[in-house]
């Protein structure tokens, strides 16, 4: 890809490379399943658009995690990274996550770090859809005993 | 017209602080700024002299560049009415929005592969200049009614739709050799 190419020059890891070449997780989920927790963003600066879906069973644990990003190389690199780092943790682990963890693992230029911001936001913004579903499924069942 | 490095860009060219431009205005301006500081008036003068009217003619570039390009504009507005469009940090946006981008991204992908790629990216490009205009309009509105928070959602949307704009022009160039 031209993309590419113009932007290896400006001296990309070799782990963004290996995760925009092979991203992992590339995919969608139902986000109608009451367990799928699905966060949208998007950058202006660089009009990148990110979707991010996590499957938490019962226990609390993520299971599966996909994304679809559009952008440069660098978020797709950060939300492939951050689909494989969630797998088998909990919401509150995940939760934990920062933008700093995926740039310094990834090891992105100043110039990329808002990249991981847009990941950082993708994984809460999911964290908070999945809880949402859950409040809304327990008050409906509170409701209904 | 006597030039102030420390003006506004409209008041640079003595044009009102708003949205709407009078671009006939702006160029004749900018030419005359342009031959004002031309380095040729300044070859004899003093270093400092020299020094300050490159200056100035970099400011005065810059503000015309600034000026002439509508999204610019309407960015360099928000910034004059210290609303700041927060483009890196401020990842939340409408998910309808999001939806939306995502699809146009997805039919752009689509169109690169069919079999008339260009006919597909046409269609692109003009449902992309219509909501374009639309964003325009809604700015406008906004900006001008003083509803700093409508303009600045306005603007974050008009960024997507621009960055789309401009990666359909390089795609249609790239496959139309």
């Amino acid at each position: 890809m031209g993309l590419l190419k113009l932007e290896k020059t400006m001296a990309y890891s070799d782990k963004v490379l290996d995760h925009y070449e092979n991203p992992r997780n590339v995919g969608v989920l139902d986000k109608d399943d009451p367990n799928v927790g699905t966060g949208m963003v998007g950058a202006p600066a660089c009009g990148d658009v990110m979707r991010l879906q996590i499957k938490v069973n019962d226990e609390g644990i993520i299971e599966d995690a996909k994304f679809k990003t559009y952008g440069c190389g660098s978020a797709i690199a950060s939300s492939s990274l951050v689909t494989e780092m969630v797998k088998g943790k909990t919401l509150e682990e995940v939760g934990e996550i920062r933008n700093k963890h995926i740039a310094d693992e990834l090891a992105l230029p100043p110039v990329k770090i808002h990249c991981s911001v847009l990941a950082e936001d993708a994984i809460a913004a999911a964290i908070a859809d999945i809880k949402a579903k859950r409040e809304k499924q327990s008050d409906s069942e509170a409701l209904a005993s | 017209m006597q030039v102030d490095l420390s003006s506004n860009f409209f008041d640079l060219f003595g044009l009102p602080v708003q949205f709407a431009i009078d671009e006939s205005n702006l160029v004749a301006r900018f030419q005359e700024l342009q031959r004002q500081l031309h380095p040729d008036r300044f070859a004899s003068r003093p270093a400092a002299e020299r020094r300050w009217s490159m200056q100035a003619a970099s400011y005065v570039n810059e503000g015309y560049q600034t000026l002439k390009n509508d999204l610019k504009r309407a960015i360099y507005l928000l910034k004059l009415n210290d609303v700041s469009v927060d483009e890196e940090t401020d990842t939340h946006m409408s998910p309808m929005f999001l939806m939306e981008q995502m699809e146009y991204r997805e039919s752009l992908e689509a169109a690169e592969s069919a079999a008339d790629p260009l006919e597909k990216l046409d269609a692109v490009r003009k449902q992309l200049k219509a909501g374009i205009r639309e964003q325009t309009q809604t700015f406008g509105q906004a900006a001008g009614s003083d509803n700093w928070g409508e303009a600045r959602t306005t603007v974050r949307q008009w960024q997507f739709l621009d960055k789309l704009a401009r990666e359909v022009k390089s795609l249609e160039e790239r496959l139309d050799v």
